[in-house]
């Protein structure tokens, strides 16, 4: 393929990861920033996130765009009242002490994912998109005729594929207006900034955090609901979200959600472009190097404060 | 003063049920057994440990092979069992791990005392537990493709009667591709053992048929998206070879099709990138008009043998190679029938060996390297075999089906002749 096309082919491919991670990204973000806790567990709520779009679509199987319409309404709604309840059972028992929240969220990882394996199974499933047609792309050369637009072998995406992008952008703007725009986002922003204060001025502060872990959960499977037809659902596909989420993280200032979003473009754009051009063993290598620079250089990572 | 009495005297108590019950523990445990012992060998099963990818990127294999080697273990026990004695199997899931599948041999060995290991798939695994199946002194019966038994880098215990190798499958597969479908072919396959077997047989294979390999792509075996490496394949590409595994295979099929669109090339697969996964599935339209290598045809064909009817009935599955409880859960047809053959042949090497128990192991080995007719039958319904007793390695007929109307139909099977090619070891020469 000749350098244009691919490129563009790349860049398409690298956007869909960015968007996806974006989303994920963010959950973990919001998760750290409001309640300094380092949720290990994250890569398992994207799954439960998958797993449960492919259960409500499978049950109720009348038309693809219906059950994936419910899939993404309920499957974060489910996955974000589930972290919500478990930060009442587990992290606000051990006082979200730092060390201890660490060793409570492997552990949760482990029972999720467990879980998952002995009611779905160890089987992949898929979800079918609601829509999902290819669309080729065209591009330009200049030939022996001058100034040609060609319909390169391969040059394509699907429907759905750019659909993914779009929702990852409306969900994140969303997220945008409520954090800066509403009553819960200003509760938010204060318990992140000092949670003694707010708790003196009448946040119910435990309250605020099992909002905010449900929250980050639900980002997480709502990134999970729109990959899952492209992908599919499994037990096991948790691990590389949470990697990637944490590289995200540290890149762009733990608890900084521009940062976030900023460092989620450069690691799903880098892995795109980089994984076509050479190999996705590469671009993994070289985003852990962007991390272990970052901490060398800049510890609070692009757009976060020192000493927060 | 009287306090301390009490719990002094509650301690003792306390202590005095623990002994009793322990005591009655031991008791009731040995008795039994050695009640079991009494009886001897003559209605003691012969226990058959069986490492399950039930969980890991190989569990659709798993669960096939798990339901195939059990109809097959009740088959033998209905006629009899092994030399009078009824066969158990002890499954224990390896997570298709490589370092969980040498624990799991080793389990087999020390702790559940089973005569042999069989059962494993992946070629990952294979190549991590036959070492410890070798220093253990039990017999790996492996069900894996992998050509590593007839290369010559395992051991005189590992063996792989029931099932061809790639190095034969693929080299049989060159001229129906080089003369059908093209002679520049892009490979894609998943970057462990298994599919580097075929980057390099095929490679060879076809460039002794005149045609080339344009281009190599490598997918690591655990890849979710695969978009971004089609782009590596090259324009004059006149036949794509594709082989994955894992969890994702769907999405790699479904991404490939997206890919090229309307414009494809011709485009051979093994039947691998499908397992477990119907071929009606939305997005796979694409494949009409494709051919596919199969170990053994999923659909039943109009000139079904007696024998695969009769397999198809014990296992459960139906004429589209589905259960016949579930439509929607596809086997893995092209693979699992190994899991039934290998158990037939270890039941005849074990009345050939008059085998008793572990110290007739190694008789074992050589009544099946003795082994090398195995003729089209209810044991070996895939079809007839040759088994090398040297490489300890079996060939036999391939399979390429073309899909049509949303099936595969059989259109070419090649002869156990194709399939062959020069010892690389001699395993006979081998010290038990």
């Amino acid at each position: 393929m000749d350098f244009g096309p691919h490129f563009l082919i790349a860049s398409l491919e690298g956007a869909i990861t960015a968007a996806i991670l974006a989303l994920t990204a963010m959950g973990l973000s919001i998760v750290f920033g409001v309640m300094r806790v380092v949720n290990v567990a994250h890569g398992e709520f994207y799954m439960l996130g998958a797993v449960i779009a492919w259960w409500v679509a499978h049950l109720i199987g009348i038309h693809p765009a219906l059950g994936f319409v419910a899939a993404l309404l309920l499957a974060p709604l489910l996955v974000g009242v589930l972290a919500a309840a478990a930060d009442k059972l587990i992290l606000q028992k051990i006082g979200y002490d730092p060390d201890r929240t660490i060793v409570g969220t492997i552990g949760l990882l482990y029972i999720i994912q467990q879980s998952t394996l002995m009611t779905f199974g160890p089987d992949a499933r898929p979800v079918q998109p609601p829509f999902n047609t290819r669309l080729s792309i065209p591009w330009f050369e200049f030939g022996d005729n001058g100034f040609e637009i060609i319909w390169p072998w391969g040059l394509g995406t699907t429907s759905y594929k750019l659909f993914v992008i779009f929702a990852a952008i409306v969900i994140l703007t969303g997220l945008w207006a409520v954090m800066t725009r509403t009553k819960i986002g200003l509760i938010m922003r204060a318990t992140q900034q000092d949670n003694e204060m707010a708790r003196a001025f009448g946040v119910p502060v435990e309250r605020v955090y099992a909002w905010v872990f449900g929250l980050g959960a639900a980002l997480a499977a709502a990134g999970a609901v729109l990959v899952v037809p492209i992908q599919q659902a499994h037990y096991l596909m948790g691990g590389d979200p949470l990697l990637l989420s944490f590289i995200v993280v540290i890149i762009g200032g733990l608890g900084s959600l521009p940062g976030t979003v900023i460092a989620a473009i450069f690691i799903g754009m880098s892995d795109g472009i980089i994984s076509v051009f050479f190999s996705p063993t590469l671009a993994k290598i070289i985003a852990t190097l962007v991390v272990a620079m970052v901490l060398v250089f800049r510890p609070q990572g692009l757009l976060g404060k020192a000493n927060p | 003063m009287n306090k301390k009495n009490t719990i002094i005297s509650s301690i003792t108590r306390r202590t005095a049920l623990k002994a009793l019950g322990a005591g009655t523990i031991v008791a009731s445990g040995a008795l039994p057994r050695l009640g079991g012992y009494a009886q001897a060998q003559s209605s003691e099963p012969i226990k058959i440990g069986f490492q399950v990818h039930r969980t890991g990127i190989g569990a659709a294999y798993g669960r096939w092979y798990d339901r195939t080697t059990n109809a097959a273990a009740q088959r033998i026990n209905d006629m009899g069992g092994i030399n009078g004695r009824p066969v158990e199997i002890i499954a224990e899931d390896d997570g298709t791990d490589p370092k969980r599948g040498a624990e799991v041999v080793e389990k087999f060995a020390t702790q559940h005392g089973c005569d042999i290991a069989f059962g494993t798939l992946f070629s990952h695994v294979v190549f991590g537990s036959a070492p410890r199946a070798g220093e253990l002194k039990i017999p790996y019966f492996v069900v894996s493709e992998g050509h590593h038994v007839a290369s010559g880098k395992l051991n005189r215990y590992t063996l792989q009667p029931g099932i061809t190798d790639v190095k034969s499958q693929v080299q049989a597969m060159a001229p129906f591709v080089s003369d059908n479908l093209g002679k520049k072919v892009t490979m894609i396959f998943p970057d462990f053992a298994f599919g580097h077997d075929h980057r390099d047989y095929f490679s060879e294979a076809i460039e002794r048929q005149g045609g080339e390999v344009v281009a190599k792509i490598a997918i690591p075996p655990t890849e979710t998206s695969f978009t971004k490496y089609f782009p590596n394949i090259p324009r004059d590409t006149e036949v794509v070879y594709h082989v994955m595994v894992g969890p994702a295979v769907l999405t790699f099929v479904k991404e490939l099709g997206e890919f090229f669109g309307p414009s494809r090339p011709e485009i051979f697969g093994f039947i691998d990138s499908l397992e477990a996964v119907d071929i009606n599935s939305p997005g796979l339209e694409f494949l009409e008009g494709t051919y596919f290598w199969e170990g053994m045809p999923r659909y039943a064909q109009p000139d079904q043998t007696s024998h695969d009817k009769a397999y198809r009935a014990a296992v459960g599955v139906d004429d589209n190679g589905a259960s016949t409880s579930d439509a929607k859960d596809v086997s893995t047809f092209a693979h699992m029938f190994g899991c039934w053959e290998t158990l037939n042949i270890v039941k005849k090497g074990m009345e050939a060996a008059d085998y008793k128990g572990p110290d007739d192991r190694a008789k074992l080995i050589e009544a099946v390297e003795a082994m090398s007719d195995m003729p089209l039958s209810d044991d070996h319904p895939q079809g007839a075999k040759l088994f090398n007793g040297k490489t300890h390695q079996a060939f036999g007929h391939q399979y390429i089906s073309k899909v049509k109307d949303g099936r595969l139909d059989l259109s070419h099977t090649t002869s156990i002749e194709d399939t062959f090619y020069d010892d690389e070891v001699d395993y006979t020469k081998q010290p038990f």
